[in-house]
């Protein structure tokens, strides 16, 4: 099971958190430093995998945004580096060529995504297709109860 | 002109608008960006939470939304947030799906199963999971599957069983995974999410069937019968995994050409549940598995995480042997692969499976010791590991050739763990002991500083028990410290070391230079007269006696010269003024001088030596006279205690007959508490600090296994000390003054008219005295032994006592049926995943109405597959509550990590 995913920049700037297991906050905000600490300290052509307390962490670079995971001892490497690949193509679909500030701007739509692509750390939507088509349909919902012409006053703007 | 007029109908907008339209989500995450300095940040964040707050405290409803999701913003930023969580349940319970969406969101990023607060959410939780909007239960069921308590899930279970049959398959698979969460959480729910499951994996919707299988897993690795019970699900899954491999292209479950990657990993795992240790079922899953190992794309990372997993499964189930080979050689291939991930993948399988498949493992041992010149480090250390884990004794010459090699040139933080890899592997297969020498000498060339104190005794053990080898040890000792201090020129003798690379200034090379005084010491006359080759053709090395007197003084006199190395090359002086004839007067002259010598230890060597030269000159050959080989250790495998030269430690607080009788193990204690290890007294005082939560209070008895590796000629001078200390205190052994743990009263007058020629010779070998003391107690042990084996105690259980960061500590009881006050713990200390532990110390303390006596650990590393064991005997005379207090540290991959702890659940026989 994934523990937390988190984004976050090529400058050290949180972009995105999701833990899946209780944690608290003090201990959230060390396991960040830390990892951002180490893992933008490796070069480039070091592979993605670090072994980190009990924890595998998984890592991958997109342009200039991190997407690190922690997953379990009996977790599949190499898998999560798709499930990562896959949250960036939904993502890209949905942004229309995503990049670092739609995700900043946009943060809680990012959350929503990664809602339906996974649930409680573990993979709920092998199909791209249904993830987009169950974001499309609520974000309808949410037009639908903004009155018209008034959604940037009274939405989140 | 356009822009200007609009820029004041806007700024007239935002006045008109202040009083009651808060900033936008978007504009304050313009305006935090815009922020040029960290205070102007703070600033920014500051002023706006102080409208928030005073926004929530209106309870003004209209603009709760955008209120909240400004915090979650500024929440990511580190700021606090936790004022907003009442809010997010106000959202919730909102009927507008735009609050309910940023109000679960707020829930799953501020609140957790560990605050109080969300216990509220519940309620909320349950009316939405009966809403009639399927996004809105899909909102409540990933809220629950995020931050379930245990309460929460007693509470909704029944709800998310009723979901789980829903004939909607977006709700369906969210309720798989909020089982999955709910069965965690709370293990007894179990059976009720049982019948259900079952119909999930016949289900067409691969969002159920992945999350179905996820929850299968968690239940069979929950419960032995629910595993028997979804035996029979083998066939369902082998054919849908069939069917993803054969069928044709899906554009929407395909990734780069394989079918559903995430579902057929998920399956792949459940069947290497279903089928460990069960033929049967393995037997179902034999075609399919090699199916998928024969038939996946491996162009991509896709096809190889299938490949990753259906490795796994096949090793791990009870598989046909030649699917075993294909799937090491999969791992083979992926070795060859020019992806590091996937190499690095490979490495890790293979370490976890060489213990189970050594041989087929050894086919790829090119490939592997290749993967040692990979730039990248994670690579470099599996590569490492696994390397070690393959020597054996009919390949060790030509994996030492490669290792040593890769030691030359290997950065610093890989030195220390593949020199001592090269030392506990030379001293399981070593062909022959003068290779086993050449080694260690290599070893100690190639490593400079970077050595393990370990290695310096090791050789030297070594060393002194290969009697016949000892001169050309000395020869070959004196032709690397010769180079490298640049006073003579390498000859170049065919046959002998290769002393390439041995370039580097003797000050880098501490142990070096430690293990050549010390055989100078020992063997320095074989030197003189030229008795340094091991058979007859070769040509003997041979040093005249002022050079090496010149060595000598060189590293004494050097101000890179460490202490300890200092200590050993003033006692190895001492040692040549018997043996060497010329050069007694300038050794004495050096020897006395180091009586004003700076540091404490070296002031009182050079003072107890020199009495030797002058008062007490008619002593001098006898207590300089050679060491006699030490012993063998018994437990080079680290598999029985006492092996790696360290001291046992004992320690009683106050007067302890038992201790009092045992010269050897009192000899330790001394040697233990002297050694020069600040850190380690701290650590002690911690240690005793940690016992004031006893109610016995703070207590007395702490025992250290202190470094097992006490560099020898340290525990020599301290032994000294010790005499020192009795000589002073004018009485027999026997009634010597032990005030507590740390009694070592250095003196350095009038030392040697006590000791005697056997004393000295005691004292001049530490090991065998250590081997005495292990001896000795393993003799109490086989006392203990033999009195209980007529009458066997009652069987004690086993216990963890700590399994955390990696290492795993069991303990496992005795109680001698003839001493029922004495409790005899036996640990054992094993690494979790696979990786190598170094420098694992291990601490306890007891209450002080208890007698610890703590004997050395079998090793300070910890391989995987090979336990560390020690030995702790307690004595409990008033049969009081034992408790216990442990600290730990090891380092894993270069990292140093230190923990304590008590141990909670001793069984109470042990005192009843």
């Amino acid at each position: 099971m994934m523990q937390f995913m988190l984004l976050f920049s090529r400058q050290g700037k949180l972009r995105l958190q999701k833990w899946y297991s209780a944690q608290p906050d003090k201990a959230k905000k060390k396991i960040t430093r830390d990892l951002v600490a180490t893992i933008l300290t490796r070069k480039p052509k070091m592979c993605s995998f670090l072994e980190w307390r009990e924890l595998k962490i998984v890592y991958k670079r997109y342009a200039s945004l991190y997407f690190c995971c922690a997953i379990e001892q009996s977790d599949n490497e190499l898998l999560t580096l798709e499930i990562i690949h896959r949250y960036v193509e939904l993502l890209d679909k949905y942004f229309g060529s995503v990049c670092e500030l739609d995700i900043i701007f946009n943060f809680e739509k990012a959350y929503f995504m990664l809602d339906e692509l996974m649930l409680g750390g573990e993979v709920q939507e092998t199909s791209k297709k249904n993830v987009l088509k169950a974001i499309a349909a609520q974000d309808l919902l949410q037009e639908e109860e903004t009155p018209q012409g008034f959604f940037e006053d009274h939405g989140l703007g | 002109m356009a822009n200007a007029i609009k820029q004041v109908i806007n700024e007239v907008a935002e006045k008109v608008k202040m009083p009651s339209t808060p900033t936008r989500l978007r504009d304050l995450i313009r305006q935090i960006r815009a922020a040029r300095t960290a205070a102007e940040e703070r600033a920014v964040v500051n002023k706006e939470c102080a409208y928030i707050r005073a926004s929530f405290r209106e309870e003004d409803s209209q603009w709760r939304c955008r209120n909240v999701a400004k915090l979650l913003y500024i929440h990511m930023l580190g700021y606090p947030a936790h004022f907003g969580q009442l809010e997010c349940l106000n959202l919730i319970a909102s009927p507008r799906f735009t609050d309910k969406r940023i109000g679960y969101l707020g829930a799953m990023l501020l609140l957790d199963e560990r605050q109080d607060i969300h216990v509220l959410i519940t309620n909320s939780l349950k009316n939405d999971l009966n809403n009639p909007v399927q996004f809105i239960v899909g909102l409540a069921l990933c809220t629950l599957g995020a931050i379930a308590s245990p309460e929460m899930s007693r509470d909704l279970a029944s709800e998310v069983e009723r979901l789980l049959k829903s004939t909607n398959a977006y709700l369906r698979k969210k309720a798989a995974l909020c089982a999955f969460r709910i069965i965690g959480k709370v293990p007894e729910l179990m059976e009720m999410f049982l019948p259900a499951t079952r119909s999930l994996i016949s289900d067409k919707n691969h969002g159920v069937l992945i999350t179905g299988v996820t929850l299968i897993i968690e239940m069979c690795e929950r419960s032995p019968d629910t595993l028997i019970h979804f035996k029979k699900v083998v066939p369902s899954l082998v054919r849908i995994l069939k069917n993803l491999i054969m069928a044709g292209y899906s554009p929407e479950h395909d990734v780069s050409g394989v079918s559903d990657p995430f579902l057929q990993v998920k399956i792949l795992r459940l069947l290497r549940v279903l089928g460990h240790n069960d033929a049967e079922a393995s037997e179902a899953m034999n075609d399919i598995l090699a199916q998928v190992a024969t038939n996946t794309e491996t162009s991509k990372n896709v096809g190889n995480a299938i490949l990753y997993e259906t490795v796994l499964s096949i090793m791990h189930i009870k598989s046909e042997s030649g699917l075993r080979v294909l799937a090491i050689n999969i791992l083979g291939r992926f070795l060859l692969n020019s992806d590091k991930n996937i190499r690095y993948v490979a490495l890790n399988t293979l370490l976890r499976t060489v213990h189970a498949d050594n041989s087929a493992v050894q086919r790829h041992r090119a490939t592997i010791l290749e993967c040692l010149k990979d730039p990248d480090v994670s690579i470099k250390r599996r590569a490492l590991e696994l390397s070690f884990a393959l020597i054996n004794g009919s390949n060790i010459r030509a994996m030492m050739k490669e290792l040593l090699a890769f030691l030359e040139k290997s950065d610093a933080e890989f030195k220390a763990q593949c020199s001592s890899g090269i030392v506990s592997a030379t001293e399981r297969f070593s062909p022959n002991r003068r290779w086993h020498i050449d080694t260690l000498l290599r070893v100690l060339i190639a490593a400079g500083n970077f050595l393990r104190d370990d290695v310096v005794s090791n050789t030297i053990q070594i060393i002194s028990e290969s009697t016949s080898l000892q001169g050309y040890a000395v020869g070959q000792l004196w032709r690397a410290v010769s180079c490298s201090s640049g006073s003579l020129q390498h000859d170049g003798q065919p046959g002998d070391l290769d002393l390439q690379g041995a370039t580097l200034p003797i000050s880098e090379r501490q142990p070096l230079a430690q293990v050549a005084s010390w055989c100078l010491g020992e063997y320095g006359d074989s030197l003189i007269n030229g008795h340094t080759n091991a058979n007859e053709q070769e040509e003997p090395v041979v040093a005249g006696e002022d050079e090496v007197v010149d060595f000598i003084q060189g590293i004494l006199s050097s101000s890179q010269s460490t202490i300890i190395t200092k200590q050993y090359a003033l006692t190895a002086l001492t040692k040549l003024s018997t043996r060497f004839s010329v050069t007694v007067g300038r050794i004495e002259d050096i020897v006395t001088r180091f009586g004003t010598h700076l540091n404490v230890e070296l002031q009182q060597r050079g003072i107890e030596y020199a009495q030797l030269f002058t008062k007490h000159v008619a002593l001098r050959p006898a207590i300089m006279e050679r060491i006699p080989p030490m012993e063998h250790k018994s437990s080079q495998q680290g598999l029985t205690n006492g092996s790696s030269g360290g001291g046992g430690t004992l320690v009683s607080n106050g007067d302890d007959n038992m201790l009092m009788d045992d010269l050897s193990s009192f000899t330790t204690t001394s040697t233990s508490h002297s050694a020069p290890a600040t850190k380690d007294s701290n650590s002690l005082l911690n240690l005793l600090g940690g016992l004031d939560n006893f109610d016995n209070g703070p207590s007395a008895p702490v025992f250290t296994n202190s470094k097992a590796s006490t560099a020898p000629s340290t525990s020599n001078l301290d032994l000294l000390d010790l005499l020192g200390g009795l000589d002073l205190s004018g009485s027999t052994l026997s009634s010597a003054p032990i005030s507590g743990p740390l009694m070592t009263t250095p003196t350095g007058s009038s030392t040697s008219s006590l000791v005697n020629n056997n004393l000295a010779n005691l004292l001049s070998s530490p090991t065998t005295q250590m081997s005495a003391a292990v001896s000795n107690s393993s003799s109490f042990l086989i006392d203990g032994f033999l009195g209980t084996a007529p009458t066997p105690s009652p069987k004690l259980q086993n216990v963890t006592a700590y399994d955390k960061n990696g290492l795993k500590v069991d303990f496992s009881f005795d109680r001698p049926v003839d001493n029922p006050n004495l409790v005899i713990v036996t640990l054992t200390a094993s690494s979790s995943y696979g990786s190598t532990l170094c420098d694992f110390l291990f601490q306890a303390a007891v209450p002080k109405t208890f007698q610890l006596q703590m004997m050395p650990a079998s090793s300070t590393v910890i391989n995987s597959g090979i336990p560390v064991t020690q030995v702790m005997r307690i004595l409990n005379p008033t049969r009081a509550v034992l408790k216990m207090r442990i600290k730990l540290s090891f380092s894993r991959d270069g990292m140093t990590i230190q923990d304590q702890d008590e141990v909670k659940n001793l069984p109470s026989a042990l005192w009843q």
